[in-house]
C-alpha cells in the first residue's frame, strides 16, 4: 500500500471535536455524579457537579450548533448521508470485517478516502449520535435549564419528569457510543494512529 | 367546521374540568351560617356600609386590610362550623364595636386543642413544645403566636387531603411564611430589623423559583423528625439546610418531609426509588428507575465484554 496523507479532518472540526469532547467527558462524570450521588461519599458535591455540567452543557450546545452550520455550508455533512437499499449488508460486510477480517488481515472492505472517510458503521453510528442522540440530549437540556419553557404536565405526568427523563435515556446512549466510539477509533495498524489523525487532520495509511 | 372546533373544545374542557373538581372536592364547603353572614356583611369585603344613627346617613367605608376575613376559604376551612361569637365577643354584633372589646383575650389554638384526644392524630402538644423551640420564639417569646402563621378563619391542613396536588401544598405553607417574610409591614410588627430579601439570602440556590414552587421552606429549615408530621422547630439560619445531595439522592430528606402523607399512603413501588416523589416531581438523584439502571449496566458490559475479547485477540493475532 503507497503510504499518503489525506486531509480529512478540517481545522474547524477539530476544533469543535477537542472542544466537544473534552464537555461531553465532564458532562458524563458531572452527569453520574448527580444521578447517583450519594451524600456520604460525594465523588464531586453535587453543586459543582451542576455548576460544571450547565457550563459544559452550555459550551458543547454552542459547538453542536457550530458542527450543525460547518456540516451544512461544508462538504463534511456529505459523509453523514447514507442510503437506506443495502444499509445491512454493509453495515454487516463491515461488523464481519472487525470481527474476523481484520484479525486475518484481509483488505478494508471500504477503504477510506477523500470522498468516502466513514465506513458503513462509522458513518450510520456518526449520524446517530451527531443528528439524533446529541439534539435530544441539547434540546432536552436546555428545557432543563429553563423549566418554564417545557410544558407543565403531559400525558398525566410532570413536564420535567419526562424532560428529565429523556435527557438521561439519551445521555445514556451518548455515553455508550463514546465507549464505543473510542475503542473503535484505537483499531487500526496503530492503536494510536487515529487519535493522531484527529488532532493533525490527516489520515495515514 | 374547523371554526367550531375551538369552542367545542373549550366547552367540553369546561364541562370536563367541572366533573373532576366535583369529584375532586374534598371538603365541602358549607354556606355560611346567618350570624356569620351579619360579620361578613362588613368584614367578608374591602368595604362596608353603616347607617349612621346621629346623621341617619349610610356611610360607605374602606375596611382595615387585616381585618377582612376570607369568607370564600372560611367556608372550606377547619373551623367552618363555628360561629364567629363562638370565638369573639357577642358583643361584635353591635356597631361600632364596643371598644372595650379591644382588650377581649383571644383563644389560641392550645387553648381549645391542647391535650385533646379528637385530635391526638395532630399532636397538638408536641407541635407547641417545636415552638417554644423555634428560632421565633427564641427571638420574640410568646408574642410569636401559633397565629401568626396559622389564620384559623381559613387554615385547612392541605397535605392530609389525599387529593392535593404536591405543588398545592406547597403554595399554601409557603405562603404562611411568605405572607410575613415577604411583606415588611407584617414583618416589622415583630421587629425594627430591616428584612432581608429572601431572594438574595438564597441566591446561593440555583433554579430558586423552581425550588421555591417544589420544596417548601420547612424542609429546610426544620429537622427532620419521624415522631411527628410537621417539624415545628424552626432552626437557626446557619442550621438550615444547604447540602444539595439532602434532597439530590436516593435518601432523600424529602421522603420523610413533604412527601411524608403520600409515602404513609403508599408503599407501592413500581420499578422507582422514591417513586412517591416521582409521581409529582422529578428530584435529580432521588428518582432513578431499576430497571433502566440493570438494563444499562447489560449494555455497558456486554460492550465491555466484546471490547475485552476484541483486544484479546488483537493481542494473540500480534505475536
Ligand atoms: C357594620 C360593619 C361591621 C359589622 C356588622 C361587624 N364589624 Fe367588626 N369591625 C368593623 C370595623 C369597621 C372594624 C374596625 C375597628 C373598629 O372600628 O372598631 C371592626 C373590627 C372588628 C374586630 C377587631 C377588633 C380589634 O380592634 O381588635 C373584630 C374581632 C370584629 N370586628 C369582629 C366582628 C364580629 C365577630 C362581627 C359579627 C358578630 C362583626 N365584627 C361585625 C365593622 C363591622
Ligand atoms: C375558632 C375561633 C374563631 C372563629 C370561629 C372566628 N375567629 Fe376571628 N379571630 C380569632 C382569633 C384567635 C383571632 C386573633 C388572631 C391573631 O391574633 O392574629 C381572630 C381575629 C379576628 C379579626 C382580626 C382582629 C385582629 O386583631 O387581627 C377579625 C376581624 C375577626 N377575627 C373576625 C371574625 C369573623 C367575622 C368571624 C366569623 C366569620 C371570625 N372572626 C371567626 C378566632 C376566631
Ligand atoms: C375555640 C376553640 C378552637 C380554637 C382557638 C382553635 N380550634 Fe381548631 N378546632 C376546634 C374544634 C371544636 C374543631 C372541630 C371542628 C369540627 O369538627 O367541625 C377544630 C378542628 C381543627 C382541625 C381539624 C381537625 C380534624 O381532624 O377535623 C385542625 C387541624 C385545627 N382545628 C387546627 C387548629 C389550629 C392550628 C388552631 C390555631 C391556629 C386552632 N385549630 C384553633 C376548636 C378550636
Ligand atoms: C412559623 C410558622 C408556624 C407556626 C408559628 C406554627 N405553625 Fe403549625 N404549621 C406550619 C406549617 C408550615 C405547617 C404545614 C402545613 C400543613 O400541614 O398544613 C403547619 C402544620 C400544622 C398542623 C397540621 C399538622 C399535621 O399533622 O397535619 C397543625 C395541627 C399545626 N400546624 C398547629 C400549630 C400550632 C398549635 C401552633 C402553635 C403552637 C403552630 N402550628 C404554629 C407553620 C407554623
Ligand atoms: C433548599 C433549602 C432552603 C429552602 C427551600 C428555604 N431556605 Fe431559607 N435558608 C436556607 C439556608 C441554607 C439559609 C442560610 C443562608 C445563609 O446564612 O447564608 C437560609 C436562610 C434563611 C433566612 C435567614 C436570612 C438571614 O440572612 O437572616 C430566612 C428568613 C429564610 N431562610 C426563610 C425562608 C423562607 C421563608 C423560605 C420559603 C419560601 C425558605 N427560607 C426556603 C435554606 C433554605
Ligand atoms: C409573622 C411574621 C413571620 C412569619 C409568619 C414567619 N417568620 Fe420567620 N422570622 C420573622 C422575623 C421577624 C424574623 C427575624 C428574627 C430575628 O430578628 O432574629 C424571622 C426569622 C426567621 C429565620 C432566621 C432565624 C435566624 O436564625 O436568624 C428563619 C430561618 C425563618 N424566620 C423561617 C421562617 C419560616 C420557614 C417560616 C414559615 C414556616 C416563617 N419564618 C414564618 C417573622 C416571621
Ligand atoms: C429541600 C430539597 C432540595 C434541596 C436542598 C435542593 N434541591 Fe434542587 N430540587 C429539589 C426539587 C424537589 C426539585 C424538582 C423540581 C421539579 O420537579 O421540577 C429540584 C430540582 C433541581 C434542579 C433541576 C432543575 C430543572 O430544571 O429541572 C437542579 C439543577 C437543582 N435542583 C439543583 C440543586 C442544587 C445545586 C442544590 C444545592 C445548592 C439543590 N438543588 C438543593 C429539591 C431540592
Ligand atoms: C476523548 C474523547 C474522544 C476521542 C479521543 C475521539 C477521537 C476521535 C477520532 C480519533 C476520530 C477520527 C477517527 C474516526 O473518524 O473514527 C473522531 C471522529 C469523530 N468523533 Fe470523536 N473522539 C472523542 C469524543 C467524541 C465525542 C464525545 C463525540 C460526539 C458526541 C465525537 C464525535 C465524533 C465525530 C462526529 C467524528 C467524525 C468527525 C468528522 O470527520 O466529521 N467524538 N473522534
Amino acid at each position: 500500500m503507497e503510504n499518503h496523507k489525506l486531509y480529512l479532518y478540517p481545522i474547524w472540526l477539530r476544533i469543535w471535536h477537542g472542544i466537544n469532547a473534552l464537555c461531553i467527558i465532564l458532562l458524563i462524570i458531572t452527569g453520574l455524579s448527580m444521578q447517583y450521588g450519594n451524600i456520604d461519599y460525594p465523588l464531586i458535591s453535587f453543586k459543582t457537579s451542576v455548576m460544571i455540567h450547565n457550563f459544559c452543557g452550555i459550551v458543547a450546545s454552542i459547538g453542536f450548533v457550530i458542527f450543525l452550520v460547518g456540516n451544512f455550508i461544508s462538504d463534511n455533512g456529505i459523509h453523514y448521508r447514507f442510503k437506506i437499499r443495502g444499509l445491512y449488508k454493509r453495515l454487516f460486510t463491515q461488523l464481519m470485517y472487525y470481527v474476523f477480517g481484520y484479525f486475518k488481515g484481509e483488505p478494508k472492505p471500504f477503504p477510506i478516502t477523500k470522498e468516502n472517510k466513514f465506513n458503513p458503521l462509522q458513518r450510520i453510528s456518526y449520524a446517530v449520535a451527531m443528528y439524533v442522540l446529541v439534539p435530544l440530549v441539547v434540546i432536552t437540556g436546555l428545557g432543563l435549564l429553563y423549566p418554564e419553557l417545557i410544558f407543565e404536565r403531559f400525558l398525566g405526568m410532570s413536564g420535567v419528569q419526562i424532560t428529565a427523563v429523556m435527557h438521561s435515556i439519551g445521555g445514556f446512549f451518548v455515553s455508550f457510543f463514546l465507549m464505543i466510539h473510542l475503542y473503535v477509533a484505537s483499531i487500526g495498524k496503530n492503536p494510536l494512529k487515529n487519535y493522531k489523525s484527529i488532532l493533525t487532520g490527516y489520515h495515514e495509511s | 367546521m374547523m371554526k367550531y372546533c375551538k369552542p367545542l373544545l373549550l366547552v367540553l374542557y369546561c364541562f370536563l374540568s367541572v366533573i373532576f373538581n366535583n369529584l375532586y372536592a374534598q371538603n365541602e364547603p358549607v354556606p355560611l351560617s346567618e350570624d356569620n353572614l351579619k360579620c361578613a356583611s362588613c368584614h367578608g369585603s374591602k368595604y362596608y356600609s353603616f347607617t349612621n344613627p346621629l346623621t341617619e346617613e349610610t356611610n360607605r367605608k374602606r375596611m382595615n386590610p387585616f381585618f377582612i376575613i376570607d369568607t370564600a376559604r372560611y367556608v372550606s376551612g377547619v373551623h367552618r362550623s363555628f360561629s364567629c361569637s363562638d370565638c369573639h365577643s357577642y358583643d361584635y354584633n353591635s356597631y361600632p364595636h364596643p371598644s372595650e372589646l379591644k382588650l377581649e383575650p383571644k383563644f389560641s389554638c392550645i387553648d381549645c386543642h391542647g391535650g385533646d384526644e379528637t385530635f391526638a392524630k395532630y399532636q397538638f402538644d408536641k407541635i407547641e413544645e417545636d415552638v417554644n423551640n423555634s428560632a421565633h420564639r427564641n427571638a420574640f417569646g410568646t408574642q410569636f403566636k401559633c397565629e401568626m402563621c396559622h389564620d384559623l378563619h381559613t387554615y385547612r391542613p392541605v397535605a392530609r387531603d389525599e387529593h392535593s396536588k404536591i405543588k398545592h401544598i406547597v403554595v399554601q405553607d409557603n405562603q404562611m411564611c411568605l405572607n410575613c417574610h415577604n411583606d415588611l409591614s407584617k414583618y416589622q410588627v415583630l421587629t425594627d430589623h430591616n428584612k432581608p430579601e429572601l431572594l438574595t439570602t438564597h441566591s446561593w440556590l440555583p433554579n430558586q423559583e423552581l425550588h421555591f414552587l417544589n420544596v417548601r421552606c420547612i424542609e429546610c429549615h426544620t429537622p427532620t423528625d419521624d415522631t411527628i408530621m410537621v417539624s415545628h422547630r424552626i432552626l437557626p439560619k446557619d442550621q438550615a439546610v444547604h447540602l444539595c445531595s439532602d434532597c439530590h439522592s436516593t435518601n432523600s430528606i424529602l421522603r420523610d418531609k413533604l412527601y411524608k402523607y403520600a409515602a404513609q399512603q403508599s408503599r407501592s413501588d413500581n420499578g422507582y426509588y422514591n417513586s412517591v416523589i416521582l409521581n409529582e416531581a422529578y428530584v435529580i438523584g432521588a428518582n432513578r428507575n431499576k430497571y433502566l439502571n440493570i438494563i444499562s449496566l447489560l449494555f455497558f458490559g456486554a460492550a465491555l465484554l466484546g471490547i475485552s475479547i476484541h483486544i484479546i485477540f488483537r493481542i494473540i493475532k500480534k505475536k
